[in-house]
């Protein structure tokens, strides 16, 4: 299968970016991008469209079976796991166009810095001073809370995020869910509190954010549960 | 205030960072990437404690007993009496900090795993490893918030600072700005295994490159059973690496066969009557290469679940069933999965005592960079354990004795102008040690592949850490040259037999520039080598 790869290109943050096409012959369409992208990482082995050799394309990786969020970046378009998009899929016209997830300051080439994904889970105190109490009521919950990636596709097609703004996004309130469904007492208020302002406030419930995630969490399921436990009070647990 | 330096964030990392900050020591945890793309994230079975909930009598005794015989008899029985009897505290704190392991009438729920003959390894479905990170990243993160972690978490070790002897502190390369930054003080390692070595052969991570443990050997860090590489028996073939399909698909009841003359040869069963799937890993590892090497049998393994009870793949293990539709289109509720052995942990790496203090006075070691506790070969379960337990032993270790107060904030250094390492060298080295380091070894592929890696493998000139991975690669194969018997993951054609001489660690290191291996035998000298 053969795939033409146009890819977003930066040498650095100072530098101007500019969109690098190579050939690329895969063994089989069940081949990701990051397969791809491994190869383009060897020294010397790719020309591009213009004749140039290739200087290794610089991205993140880590676990290569979409567990660990390195490789997020923006494939046709659209936020995804490099590791996670077969090349039958997206490559089907034969191109596939590669850039950096647009929130975060580019550093290189692919790699972003997410840093602000980090920062906003401290500003939002996503941690707990007393024991967490997991039974049978909220142990789901608390897995499907706990599976987040840190990737940040999530706030990539999130019309209300943009990063050092006051609004954390979906990738701050699925990592909080896990301490609103476990936790009582002043530490649940603490927490109700943080996401009142930080996630419900900003928070304009158009669901974009909705079928994007890479782990699959049901956002939508765990957005509805958290307002019931933060805003409406309706559910004990 | 007092700074240690801890090198890697994963589980080991993450653990020894609470355990300093609570005592008020400042930690600047360094890892290549955030702990949330640790390789810890990826453990999928569970973690081991003699809990004994389903009321089977269960004992810390017999998780000790079944991890040194699973180990070969090799490991440090005092180190292993420490994990196994600390294992029920460590679970207990891991549930008070909130890791929603999955529960069964009110309790922690434990299931079955490879040779242990109870249920002794609590999980949360098929993502244990993922769901325990979270909680102490958690965990760390007040302490961030406190002012007792600085994290680095996109810095890439470059050199350890040692003088007489002595570990006075790290030099780290932020990879985003390029910038050098020099940490003094003691240090931890936690930087993982050696997957690194195995591009896309391994069900590890890119990140665990190895370059930490290679930098330090070239230091005079003293390293064991390196010889020792987990194979695990059922790996699945993506284009891009070997993913598990965990111990558990087997524990919960899922059985290997292979096809014998039109039928299915349940292979294990027959020859395992008691343990049936569920032998240690390299004995089922072993199993599956002579079957295959077997002219009546077919020539690939399948692993059988389509017998499990939906309970079990909605329950225990949504997500396994999820990650082999993915990637291989098959569904293991309907149908087999083919799978095979492939590399999936390091028993080997810096050698510690109990304490996980290595050779050298201010450097400590602990996960599964460090050679502890699981001997010739880890028990599942044993090594997420390992890590959170060690991790913390060594934090303790290291704040009882370290003299060096080190300083909280690192001096910018000039970088060094030193090469990345080549994905070609690695590829090449990688054919080289795959080839040798096989779940079978024997003489001639291991003296091969030392002349190859001195003569055909050549670092480049401007890249000092390929020319010091290329020497604990050596030290890898000199290893498994040395250990002249089979035992655990070690299985040599040539000495197919257990060999008294050999009972300990086989240890490795560089003495003025020169590699010096020995054994360390375990119980009294008699018969020393
Ligand atoms: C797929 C899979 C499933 C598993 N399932 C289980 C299981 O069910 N039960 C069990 O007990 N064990 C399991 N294991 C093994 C277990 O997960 C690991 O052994 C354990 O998590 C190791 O933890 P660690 O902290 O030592 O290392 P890791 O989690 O690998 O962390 C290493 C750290 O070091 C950092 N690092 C590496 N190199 C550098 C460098 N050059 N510079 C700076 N930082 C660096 C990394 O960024 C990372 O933060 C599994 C392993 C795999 C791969
Ligand atoms: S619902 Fe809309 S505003 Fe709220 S997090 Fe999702 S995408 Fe953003
Ligand atoms: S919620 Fe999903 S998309 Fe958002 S950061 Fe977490 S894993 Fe990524
Ligand atoms: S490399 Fe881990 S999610 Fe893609």
């Amino acid at each position: 299968m053969k795939i033409r790869f146009d890819i977003l290109r930066r040498k650095d943050p100072e530098s101007r970016p500019y969109l690098q096409s190579i050939d690329y012959e895969a063994a089989s369409p069940e081949e990701t991008v990051a397969t791809a992208l491994t190869a383009f990482g060897e020294e010397g082995r790719f020309t591009d469209t213009a004749g140039n050799t290739v200087e290794p394309v610089r991205w993140e990786c880590s676990c290569l079976q979409k567990k660990c969020g390195a490789c997020a970046m923006v494939i046709n378009g659209k936020p995804r796991l490099a590791c996670d998009t077969f090349l039958f899929e997206e490559g089907k016209k034969g191109r596939i166009r590669l850039e950096p997830l647009g929130k975060f300051p580019v550093v290189a080439d692919l790699i972003v810095d997410r840093s602000i994904l980090f920062e906003n889970l401290k500003t939002l105190q996503v941690w707990s001073d007393e024991t967490v109490r997991t039974d049978e009521d909220n142990t789901d919950s608390a897995y499907e809370a706990s599976r987040c990636l840190q990737c940040g596709c999530c706030l990539e097609v999130c019309p209300n995020f943009c990063a050092g703004g006051s609004f954390a996004g979906t990738a701050s309130f699925v990592p909080q869910a896990r301490l609103l469904v476990s936790l009582s007492g002043a530490e649940r208020e603490r927490v109700r509190k943080s996401y009142r302002k930080h996630i419900y406030e900003g928070c304009g419930k158009s669901l974009a954010c909705r079928n994007i995630c890479p782990a699959g969490i049901n956002i939508e399921q765990l957005l509805i549960r958290s307002n019931a436990l933060a805003i409406w009070e309706r559910v004990r647990k | 205030m007092r700074n240690v330096n801890i090198i890697g964030a994963g589980l080991a990392g993450l653990s020894a960072a609470a355990v300093l900050a609570e005592k008020k020591i400042h930690v600047s945890l360094i890892s290549a990437m955030p702990s949330e793309r640790a390789q810890s994230v990826l453990a999928e079975g569970g973690i081991n404690a003699a809990l004994d909930v389903s009321g089977e009598g269960d004992t810390p005794k017999e998780h000790m007993a079944d991890t040194l015989r699973a180990g070969g008899d090799i490991a440090d029985p005092e180190a292993v009496r420490g994990l196994a009897y600390h294992a029920p505290e460590v679970v207990k704190r891991l549930i008070d900090i909130g890791v929603p392991f999955n529960q069964e009438d009110g309790h922690i729920a434990q299931r079955y795993f490879g040779g242990q003959k109870k249920r002794r390894t609590c999980y949360a479905k098929s993502s244990t490893g993922k769901v325990i990170m979270n909680a102490l990243i958690d965990v760390v993160r007040r302490y961030e918030a406190e002012g007792y972690v600085t994290r680095y978490p996109h810095h890439v070790f470059e050199e350890l600072h040692a003088e007489d002897g002595v570990c006075r502190g790290v030099t780290v390369r932020d990879t985003y700005s390029g910038t050098s930054l020099a940490f003094s003080g003691p240090v931890i390692v936690c930087a993982g295994g050696l997957a690194g070595f195995f591009p896309g052969l391994t069900t590890g991570t890119t990140i665990n490159t190895g370059e930490v443990q290679a930098g330090l050997f070239a230091k005079g860090v003293v390293f064991s059973n390196l010889e020792m590489i987990q194979y695990h028996p059922t790996t699945i073939k993506t284009s891009a690496k070997r993913c598990l399909v965990s111990e558990a698909a087997r524990g919960e009841g899922g059985r290997l066969f292979v096809d014998r003359g039109g039928s299915r040869w349940y292979f294990m069963e027959e020859k395992y009557p008691e343990l049936k799937n569920l032998m240690p890993r390299d004995v089922v590892s072993r199993k599956i290469r002579n079957v295959l090497h077997d002219p009546a049998c077919g020539d690939q393994v399948y692993l059988e679940m389509s017998h499990l009870p939906d309970e079990v793949w909605v329950r225990r293990l949504p997500d396994l069933r999820e990650e082999i539709i993915h990637y291989l289109g098959i569904d293991p509720a309907k149908d087999p999965v083919p799978v095979s052995p492939a590399i999936h942990y390091f028993m080997g790496g810096i050698d510690t005592d109990a304490q996980h203090r290595t050779n050298m006075e201010g450097l400590y070691a602990a996960g599964e960079c460090c050679s502890l506790y699981h001997g010739a070969n880890r028990l599942g379960g044993n090594s997420m354990l390992g890590a959170v337990f060690g991790g913390s032993v060594a934090a303790e270790t290291c704040a009882g004795e370290a003299k060096d107060d080190g300083s909280v904030s690192p001096d910018v250094v000039n970088s060094r102008e030193d090469g990345a390492v080549r994905s070609s060298f690695k590829n090449e080295l990688c054919g080289v040690l795959k080839e040798a380091l096989g779940i079978v070894r024997n003489e001639d592929g291991l003296t091969r592949a030392k002349d190859e890696i001195r003569e055909r493998i050549v670092p480049s000139a401007s890249c000092r850490m390929e020319k010091m991975i290329a020497a604990l690669a050596e030290a890898m194969i000199e290893s498994a040259l040395f250990r002249k018997e089979s035992r655990g993951a070690h299985t040599r054609e040539d000495y197919p037999k257990r060999d008294p001489a050999f009972c300990g660690a086989v240890t490795a290191a560089l003495v003025s520039g020169k590699l010096e291996i020995s054994v360390r035998r375990i119980s009294g000298d008699e018969n020393p080598v």
